[in-house]
């Protein structure tokens, strides 16, 4: 699963606006909506706000507070791949921060950043729920256990 | 008559909000209580008299549970759940005070201290922090999260602990003029946001981010309060607990120390507020929780925008000259009330008796205004009094007169709460009455369905979490059409009420008003042509109406401020009793009256054909208890109204005025007539507390006082009396009753007869009670014991009168009156192809005089011209761009803001900034029975213009003229 190709702005009204037709006969639409408009651009655009909040007519203080809950809803499109590492309790006790510390040096990074070519955006995560195999880290969706910064460098050359 | 001060602790939070339901029975802390099924276990115990500490609820917020600081322990159950969620149940056995929940409070408290700033001696909520308190409450004596060596950084701090800029940290919003927000002493217990929602119905506000990131945000990403949906209600400031959101006047002036009880002076809903004071500095008003008019709700003109009571355009000293070409003289109360005395007297000798009047105000207090007509009744010996009703609802007091029995609303607000199809017509709640309109939206967003007939997309329309199931947006001036339409629909799909009919109204009439209706030339298909309203929306509107439960009207002055204004209310009535739709809780028809006494001034005999309490002067027994009252003989003749007074004027018969508290220069229609009128007079006396646009053209001014200024009562839209209580000394000396008084007995005293002897409100209340019937049981120690009272309330209903037509109109039987449509005379052609349609705005009121001196102009600092877009496009118009509006009557400019509220062929303006002057485009048309101007239809052309028009300018010029001031004499 790597991001969408950019689209231009008016066809992504359109296709903002058939994304919310396509949900709003549902009890709680705006999560599928939201979901929705990220797989198809990456992101959720900020032109996309006030048809949302409209269709649903919610306020846009309200939509600000669910975008901003989910970490996972992003302002802006990420690197090529997304890279996803576990901070949580277990993964630390595993040399997780080292790890992870190793994987943003390489790439030059801090958390959340992105890559000047576009190519990796680094993120924490707390807890993949892979404590067992950890620490953990997920590539594009993709769980990796076990992960050191050479398999996970390795992954994201691919 | 001593102030009624209420002790702090009468209005304590309760916690959850009270339920309605059968007796439950239960154990805490060994006491026993009972209290309604879905009672708070928080709720129950505050009743029983033991608070449990809380932080995120309130008693006007639904239970939230997330601070776990009221945690308690309940018998048999496990854990410690929280006593705010948890309802009552019987024979539950509660402990609120034990080891365990003491140490679970000291924990939780512990860690909301760990994360808040500790300045809280020079903290602006020091004394009236719900942090602080509860911190007290549950012992906290240390807190153990110290931060490790060298120091740690925080959200509070402006700088991290190697002295950069401090990431987390977020400054202050300072954004809206009167409070401020500040991230760093928030501890989000989501009270704003839930004040917001519930209560006032806005949604502004939300949580933005998680966990330690959580913060209070206003609108989305780059908003602050000002730029957000936020309408400063004051609803969260009102609810926070702690410093975040702050009155700026409590930050600059301290907390207050004691608080009155008291009425707002802006709109007819007639809020109770506390104002808080410290000695005679007002800190701030807080709306009154007990208030039955709001419930414990604001709006941001009565909240916030008091700052008009101590502006500097105030005039605080009376002034004269001889003619208003003249600067004014200052001079001493003895002296401007001898002259007016002696000028009023002069001109009655020379002209006659019937050459002077009063305007008596809709601002001022029911015994003011009393006082202000019996001058024109038992001094001036005339019956030219008049009201600014005039202009507003005299078309209900007269329609709903003549079908009801009484000159006024059906229900208390209360009611709302209980309607199932909320009908509002012509008036806009939202701006003109925020408070009932955060009720209505409470009610809307239960599931209670809307219909809206205005013709421009109000708010209500389509508002979060508010759509309206129908907006019917019809031509300006074709209410009637409408309205016969809905009628015609209810009784030719049988969807009427045969029975409340049959019971309750006379059969004949209805069966004459069905045929009546029946006719097609008033079914939907027939008036669509007319109304530009699809048939079959009407026809959908009709039946959900008629058939959705509790059908309950409001309307507002887009009904009664046209030339079929009072045949609209009458329609409207007849629309409530073909339903049956008329006395019980949750139906009624409602006028929404726009000024905070213009019922009250109504009731007090305002009218040129009306005693007190809506009795005609013809009628000899009515003037009989008058006249034993007053020992006077009082004139039988109807007196002048406000238009006749203006025609006779310049004509040459009418020469003197005595206008309290009214501006009828500006609020007026055809201003140019007006001030034509004011000009031909030989003694204009404008009692306000500015140099208004009518007192360019008088000869007196008598300095007035505001409502935190004296005692007395107001009458808002539901009838009730409520009472206006003195928190300051009048700063110009004396109490708007006083200043009656003395002109009267001026006069009197010069004519050698008794002088009238007032020593308090209470004793002019007690003087209407005594003549007016519905007033009958009314006095000041009454209305102390209850709060507020709602007329009639006499032997018959010693209680007051909630809701009116309960068991039988006052009238006797309901009546029908067939209503037929008459075009408006004034109509578009070539020349003027547009309507404009006028109305207002939630920041500012009426004619502005008070908050355009507030802080409330940031929001609204010009009126601007509403254009649909079509029209502007095929004018050359733009957004922002100068404008002439022009009419039959006149012309004026203001900016354009291009919307498609209007419809395409409409265009709307507000009438709030005398720069504008939109009633120098109003005509002089009018309501067929009352003469309520027709201010809602004017034909207008609009075209690109580069600034004000010559008649601004020259108006300008003309003010500043006569606004001139001499140094007083020493």
């Amino acid at each position: 699963m790597t991001n969408p190709a950019p689209v231009a702005a008016p066809a992504r009204l359109a296709e903002i606006e058939a994304i919310i037709a396509a949900h709003l006969w549902r009890e709680g639409p705006l999560l599928p909506i939201l979901h929705d408009v990220q797989a198809a651009f990456g992101f959720i655009p900020s032109d996309a706000h006030a048809p949302i909040a409209a269709a649903l007519n919610i306020s846009r203080a309200e939509l600000h507070g669910v975008l901003s809950f989910y970490h996972d809803f992003r302002d802006a499109p990420a690197g090529k791949h997304v890279l996803k590492i576990c901070r949580a309790e277990a993964c630390q006790a595993m040399g997780g921060a080292a790890m992870s510390q190793a994987v943003l040096d390489t790439l030059g990074l801090d958390w959340n950043q992105t890559t000047r070519d576009g190519r990796v955006t680094v993120e924490p995560v707390y807890c993949l729920g892979l404590c067992a195999c950890a620490p953990a880290a997920m590539v594009d969706g993709k769980l990796k256990g076990r992960a050191t910064a050479q398999t996970i460098l390795a992954e994201l050359s691919a | 008559m001593k102030d009624f001060i209420i002790p702090w602790g009468d209005d304590r939070d309760m916690g959850t909000p009270a339920k309605k339901g059968a007796p439950v029975s239960l154990m805490i802390d060994g006491f026993e209580v009972t209290v309604p099924e879905g009672t708070s276990v928080m709720r129950a115990a505050a009743i029983a008299g033991i608070q449990v500490p809380k932080l995120c609820a309130s008693d006007n917020l639904e239970a939230f549970g997330s601070c776990r600081l009221c945690v308690v322990e309940i018998e048999g159950r496990r854990g410690t759940p929280a006593s705010c969620t948890t309802p009552v149940a019987p024979g539950m056995v509660v402990r609120t005070q034990s080891e365990q929940v003491k140490k679970i409070r000291k924990g939780v408290m512990e860690l909301y201290i760990s994360d808040h700033p500790l300045d809280c001696l020079t903290c602006s909520a020091n004394g009236d922090c719900e942090l602080q308190d509860m911190a007290g409450v549950v012992g906290l004596r240390d807190q153990r999260f110290a931060a490790p060596e060298g120091g740690m950084r925080t959200h509070f701090a402006t700088r991290d602990t190697s002295g950069q800029e401090n990431p987390e940290y977020t400054p202050k919003d300072t954004s809206n003029p009167y409070f401020t927000y500040d991230p760093a002493k928030c501890i989000v217990c989501n009270r704003c946001v839930r004040a917001c929602e519930e209560v006032q119905g806005t949604f502004a506000l939300t949580i933005e981010g998680r966990g330690f990131e959580s913060r209070v945000s206003a609108g989305g990403v780059g908003d602050d309060f000002l730029s957000s949906d936020c309408v400063s209600c004051g609803a969260c400031v009102q609810a926070c607990p702690t410093a975040t959101l702050q009155e700026k006047s409590v930050i600059e002036l301290g907390t207050p120390t004691r608080s009155v009880i008291t009425t707002c002076a802006y709109c007819g809903v007639g809020c109770s507020f506390k104002a808080e004071m410290n000695g005679d500095e007002l800190v701030r008003m807080t709306p009154y929780k007990h208030g039955a008019a709001n419930r414990g709700h604001s709006c941001v003109k009565g909240r916030f925008a008091y700052g008009y009571a101590t502006h500097a355009d105030r005039i605080l000293s009376p002034m004269i000259r001889a003619s208003i070409d003249q600067p004014w003289r200052e001079v001493s109360w003895e002296e401007a009330l001898g002259f007016a005395a002696e000028r009023m007297r002069g001109i009655q000798a020379k002209y006659g008796r019937k050459s002077v009047g009063v305007i008596t105000s809709s601002r001022c207090t029911n015994e003011e205004t009393y006082l202000v007509q019996k001058l024109a009744r038992a001094v001036f010996l005339n019956n030219n009094t008049d009201t600014c009703a005039r202009v507003c609802h005299s078309p209900t007091g007269y329609g709903l007169g003549q079908t009801f029995g009484t000159s006024a609303g059906t229900q208390n607000f209360d009611s709302v709460a209980h309607a199932d199809v909320v009908v509002v017509i012509g008036a806009n709640p939202t701006d003109g009455h925020p408070v009932f309109a955060s009720r209505l939206k409470k009610r809307l967003r239960a599931g209670a369905k809307l219909i809206v007939i205005d013709p421009r997309r109000i708010d209500l329309v389509k508002t979060p979490h508010i759509a309206a199931a129908h907006h019917l947006a019809l031509r300006p001036g074709t209410n009637v059409a409408l309205v016969t339409a809905m009628a015609h629909v209810i009784v030719t799909e049988t969807l009427y009420d045969a029975d409340f009919i049959k019971q309750r109204c006379d059969w004949d009439e209805f069966q004459e008003y069905a045929e009546f209706v029946s006719d097609v030339r008033h079914s939907p298909e027939m008036t669509e042509m007319l109304t530009g309203v699809s048939a079959e929306e009407l026809r959908a509107a009709a039946r959900l109406y008629a058939t959705g439960g509790n059908g309950a009207i409001y309307y507002g002055l887009g009904v009664t401020e046209h030339s079929q204004g009072s045949t609209t209310v009458m329609g409207i009535a007849n629309l409530a009793m073909l339903t049956g739709n008329i006395g019980r809780e949750g139906v009624g028809v409602n006028p929404l009256r726009g000024q905070n006494n213009v019922q009250g001034s109504c009731d007090m005999g305002s009218f040129p054909h009306e005693l007190p309490g809506y009795r005609h002067v013809k009628h000899a027994d009515v003037r009989a208890i008058f006249e034993s009252a007053w020992g006077v003989e009082i004139d039988p003749e109807p007196g002048l109204r406000i238009p006749n007074m203006l025609d006779a004027a310049a004509d040459g018969r009418f020469k003197g005025l005595y206008c309290q508290g009214e501006d009828i220069l500006q609020s007026d229609p055809d201003t140019h007539h007006v001030a034509a009128g004011l000009a031909a007079m030989e003694c204009v006396i404008v009692h306000d507390l500015f140099l208004n646009e009518t007192a360019n053209y008088a000869h007196v001014f008598l300095p007035g006082s505001t409502f935190l200024e004296k005692d007395g009562t107001f009458t808002n839209a539901e009838r009730r009396i409520n009472r206006v209580r003195k928190v300051m000394a009048p700063r110009n000396g004396y109490a708007d009753w006083e200043i009656t008084q003395m002109l009267a007995n001026a006069m009197l005293k010069a004519e050698h007869r008794p002088l009238w002897h007032y020593t308090h409100p209470a004793q002019i209340m007690d003087e209407i009670a005594a003549t007016t019937p519905g007033f009958a049981n009314v006095d000041y120690a009454m209305l102390e014991e209850k709060g507020s009272v709602q007329w009639p309330c006499n032997d018959a209903n010693p209680e007051g009168s909630p809701i009116m037509h309960v068991d039988g109109f006052v009238r006797g039987k309901g009546r029908f009156i067939v209503t037929e449509y008459i075009a408006t005379e004034e109509r578009t052609g070539p020349r003027f192809p547009l309507l404009l349609t006028t109305g207002r705005i939630l920041s500012q009121y009426n004619v502005g005089a008070q908050t355009r001196r507030t802080q409330n102009t940031i929001w609204h600092a010009e009126d601007v011209l509403e254009i649909h877009p079509h029209d502007a496009e095929v004018r050359g118009v733009k957004e922002g761009d100068w404008v002439k509006l022009a009419s039959r009557s006149g012309e004026t400019s203001l900016r354009a803001h291009l919307t498609t509220r209007v419809s395409p062929g409409v265009v709307y303006t507000t009438f709030h900034h005398p720069t504008t002057q939109a009633n120098v485009i109003t005509t002089d048309f009018s309501d067929w029975a009352t003469n309520c101007p027709e201010y809602k239809v004017t034909a207008v052309q609009v075209g690109l213009s580069n600034g004000p028009t010559d008649w601004q300018e020259s108006y300008e010029a003309q003010a500043r003229l006569s606004r001139r001031i001499l140094p007083a004499a020493e």
